[in-house]
């Protein structure tokens, strides 16, 4: 189920990089397919029945079925916080493009799309 | 005509991704055991202790409650995840931070400037009154998450991005506020270098690269797991001080 | 009922997905994004990563849709199709 939402979320995401024609759309639908991506990974290491991979006084008994997997949980944790520096930058870009070029549509910019 | 083609890639790719559902295992149907993550899990990934549990899969004997307070646990963390993220996999983690610096870094390059960009906007009194109030509580949950990294949910990560919102909630309510570029970049360069010494440290004295080299104490206690929550706050402090320098570099201009 | 809950939030997330990338102004769209990033926090919560949750919701919900309001209003209002 939460992979069908994460692969609609992508083809969501792919349309609009491919129809929008103002960056900051672009930039947006980015962003769309950076949260999907996460959510699939995640779902990729759910255990049905499993527990928060922490370790309480209240336990599980053993492995098998107990905890859900650590490992795409440590890879998302780090992939997030990188995201939020890449979209930082990809807007610092619009910025200035819109200071160059008055406009942020790609077709209307000099240069750019004749 | 644009848009017909782009529902077409779209739909061809969801197409494609749904197939390629056929191959990864179903939601929540995972064995965990068949995974590398069970050595993780089980806290012991040593080779010889791995061999032995593969060969008596009869695991559910050994009671997991010891856990719990036991001494030695390999790294001691109670929260998996951080010990993950800082004690296997530290020296990934080493190149994740480097890869935010380089992004704070071309966002300083592209927006930066000495001077505060003003809008003339005078911000309303009861956020600017509020705002002196929230702003300790908020750095001081988020050092708590921090420092409570190897605990409870949360860690480095999280806590620094939470310190970073009360430098945004501070340049919201006040016109004047500006960050100098010197003390988060001294900040955020300590913290890389002595993340950096932390694992020459353990080059030096247990023979990898962020060995981890102190006793890592009972599990669930506050001082345990030797140097991840040392290593949790290294990294706290410096996404802390590079997402607020971004947010500084947002909000200057040259001149 | 958790069920029930998860598709629920997949319907809100693709109606906002949506609604981000179709939207006329991009003020909308920076906010329908952030409303897809907060929904995400709770699927993340049912697939029990609360590690992944706070950082999300941290990160994804509140400091991108800062950076994105920050420099959209350091360019006027961006440009409204």
């Amino acid at each position: 189920m939460v992979y069908w939402i994460s692969i609609i979320l992508m083809g969501i995401g792919i349309y609009g990089l491919l129809t929008q024609k103002n960056l900051f759309k672009q930039l947006i639908s980015l962003a769309i397919i950076d949260t999907a991506v996460n959510v699939f990974i995640i779902a990729a290491g759910y255990v049905e029945g499993g527990k928060a991979p922490i370790y309480t006084k209240a336990l599980p008994s053993f492995l098998k079925g107990a905890f859900v997997d650590p490992l795409p949980q440590a890879l998302v944790l780090t992939a997030i916080v990188i995201g939020v520096g890449v979209l930082a930058l990809g807007a610092a870009l619009l910025v200035r493009v819109k200071e160059k070029h008055k406009n942020l549509d790609v077709e209307n910019m000099k240069g750019v799309g004749e | 005509m644009r848009r017909l083609y782009a529902i077409l890639i779209a739909a061809g790719f969801v197409y494609m991704m749904l197939s390629f559902l056929g191959v990864v295992p179903g939601y929540g149907n995972i064995d965990l055991c068949s995974r590398v993550s069970s050595s993780f899990l089980l806290k012991d990934v040593s080779e010889q202790n791995a061999k032995n549990w593969l060969m008596a899969k009869g695991l559910e004997t050994k009671s997991i409650e010891k856990v719990y307070g036991e001494k030695n646990k390999e790294d001691g963390c109670a929260n998996v995840v951080t010990s993950i993220v800082v004690n296997y996999r530290s020296f990934d983690t080493l190149g994740e931070v480097t890869v935010l610096f380089t992004a704070a870094l071309g966002v300083g390059l592209i927006l930066g400037g000495t001077r505060r960009k003003k809008y003339g906007l005078l911000p309303n009194f009861v956020f600017r009154e509020s705002t002196r109030i929230l702003v300790p509580l908020i750095i001081l949950f988020g050092a708590y998450i921090f420092v409570h990294g190897h605990l409870t949910p949360g860690g480095g990560f999280p806590g620094g991005t939470i310190i970073a919102a009360a430098a945004l909630l501070l340049y919201l309510a006040d016109e004047e506020f500006f960050l100098s570029k010197v003390s988060t970049g001294a900040l955020e360069g300590s913290m890389g270098g002595l993340y950096v010494i932390a694992g020459l440290l353990g080059l030096a004295i247990g023979g990898y690269f962020l060995y981890n080299f102190l006793p890592t104490g009972r599990v669930g206690n506050l001082i345990s797991s030797g140097i991840v929550p040392i290593v949790y706050t290294f990294i706290g402090l410096k996404v802390g001080a590079e997402l607020s320098g971004l947010i500084t570099d947002l909000h200057s201009e040259e001149g | 009922m958790m069920t029930a809950l998860v598709v629920l939030a997949g319907a809100i997330m693709t109606v906002a997905a949506v609604f981000a990338v179709e939207a006329k102004k991009i003020l909308d769209s920076v906010i329908a994004m952030s409303v897809v990033s907060l929904v995400s926090v709770f699927l993340f919560i049912a697939m029990r990563a609360p590690d992944v949750a706070i950082t999300e919701a941290s990160v994804g919900a509140g400091l991108v849709t800062a950076v994105f309001l920050v420099a959209l209003f350091r360019m006027k209002g961006g440009d409204e199709e």
